[in-house]
């Protein structure tokens, strides 16, 4: 079993799962861990798991805004790694599983929370990933769509990060959001290194101009308090935390891609 | 480190006819490993003979301040670690991979460091580590081990989040956990290039989630390397 079977396995919701089982054994001998296991690997299952985490119904509004403001993002990242695989001679043959794996998260990710929103969840906007013209070669040229990849990318660890603690009355949901929120730290570091660059994020610099605000205040060397550039230096501090975007400063960056 | 030299005069002498006998790259690298052996805060112990089996215990403690000292004890591990690698590199390191190392160790210093300050007087005592199951002149044993840190240390916060009370030190979490799954992600790279292995099914599954592990299940995985019995009973449960 992997931590992330058990864990899910700790919020089926009983109730729920007995209904399961039961339907289940109707069609053949299934055991409870056996379909647990298939529970969670299906993403639109998840919808139904651990009913007091993810009954739409049940849910404050407060987290169902978070939840969609989450979405907003998967929908931008998923569609933007779609059009990427589908985009002829974009993705060269040697980094498709890199492109594919994030695709296929990013892409779990939206079925996750359209599931756990139901009928709350918002829908896909429009989007532009040319920036009304900016990066007018994103599907054509590989550096231009591995440039946006990374700004997507270093963007989504920042919103989830700034707005962990308005999950904090739903412990369930606020891990799912921490769980999602590191998958994307991987994807950033790699995409990173794609580009040449180091995996975290050195300091306040970008060398794409239009895309300053994503690192926008990641060259803190304050921590709670504690000047954190008096251990190693100011790059090692810079480095060694992620900083947090606020949800104005994230909606501004995600809109130069929404119509 | 077991050299024990008679005097202040004769280690001087010792390092002099080192730094003679030997190139500048390895002089350092040998400078290197004393200065991480005194960061590990194993010195003490070494030095007065009293064995691994004298290493006190330590108690997490409860609320916010066990689950960060949780997490000071996971950072003293990485960081007793990279330092540890930085100073005696495995056979056939490249320069890339240096400079990955290099980093994660810095980081891993601040974050031990920002989180002893941050712990102050309630900080647990520095942990005394065990890495004789790691083979530091292999790259496979180094690097693996690499990728079981690093992997663990993203489950062990994504894990710890829920447990937290106040939204700075949530926060404060936050910020970590990120640059943690950063390296796992170079790490796992390293080991298997262009793959999809930076996120592999064996760390993220179908529904696109990171894994997640409680305390108990963080703490027995690190038992191994830490010499101290950690006491973590008194840790929040949700």
């Amino acid at each position: 079993m992997t931590p992330n079977t058990e864990t899910l396995l700790e919020t089926i919701d009983p109730e729920l799962m007995e209904r399961v089982v039961s339907r289940r054994d109707a069609l053949g001998s299934v055991s409870k861990r056996t379909l647990a296991v298939a529970l969670a690997s299906a993403p639109l299952a998840l919808g139904v798991l651990a009913k007091n985490a993810f009954a739409q119904g049940s849910l404050p509004q407060g987290i169902k805004d978070v939840l969609n403001y989450a979405l907003t993002l998967e929908y931008l990242e998923a569609e933007f790694y779609n059009l990427g695989l589908a985009a002829p001679n974009l993705i060269p043959t040697a980094t498709r599983p890199v492109f594919q794996q994030i695709a296929k998260h990013e892409n779990a990710h939206v079925a996750l929370l359209r599931a756990t929103l139901g009928a709350d969840a918002v829908s896909k906007p429009t989007f532009d990933f040319t920036a009304r013209g900016a990066f007018a070669d994103v599907f054509t040229n590989y550096q231009t769509y591995l440039a946006l990849s990374q700004g997507f990318e270093d963007t989504g660890v920042r919103a989830y990060k700034g707005r962990a603690a308005e999950l904090k009355s739903n412990d369930a949901i606020l891990t799912v959001a921490l769980q999602i929120h590191s998958v994307e730290a991987r994807h950033a570091s790699k995409v990173r290194r794609l580009r040449g660059q180091k995996g975290w994020i050195t300091s306040n610099t970008t060398d794409v101009a239009a895309l300053a605000a994503v690192y926008a205040g990641e060259q803190n060397t304050t921590q709670a308090g504690v000047n954190t550039a008096a251990f190693v230096n100011a790059n090692a501090a810079s480095e060694a935390f992620d900083e947090p975007l606020t949800a104005a400063a994230v909606l501004a960056i995600a809109g130069m891609f929404i119509v | 480190m077991s050299n024990s030299t008679a005097s202040p005069g004769a280690e001087l002498e010792f390092l002099g006819r080192l730094a003679n006998a030997t190139s500048r790259r390895t002089f350092l690298q040998w400078a290197g490993l004393t200065i991480g052996v005194a960061a590990l805060g194993c010195g003490d112990d070494d030095d007065d003979g009293t064995g691994p089996g004298n290493n006190p215990g330590v108690n997490l403690g409860s609320g916010d301040t066990g689950v960060l000292n949780y997490a000071y004890a996971l950072e003293q591990l990485e960081a007793a670690f990279y330092i540890k690698v930085v100073s005696s590199p495995y056979t056939g390191i490249t320069a890339e991979e240096t400079a990955i190392l290099r980093d994660i160790r810095d980081h891993e210093i601040v974050h031990r460091e920002f989180l002893k300050a941050a712990l102050g007087s309630a900080a647990i005592a520095g942990l005394s580590v065990d890495f004789t199951s790691i083979n530091f002149t292999s790259r496979a044993s180094v690097l693996g081990a690499a990728k079981t840190f690093e992997d663990l240390g993203v489950s062990a916060y994504n894990g710890a989040g829920q447990l937290l009370t106040s939204d700075a030190n949530l926060l404060v979490a936050g910020t970590i956990v990120s640059v943690e799954a950063r390296h796992a992600s170079a790490i796992r790279d390293l080991l298997n290039p262009n793959s999809m292995d930076f996120a592999g099914d064996d760390v993220v599954g179908a529904t696109g989630l990171d894994v997640v592990r409680t305390p108990a299940q963080v703490l027995a995985a690190a038992d191994t390397y830490v010499v101290n019995t950690i006491t973590a009973n008194q840790l929040p449960t949700s």
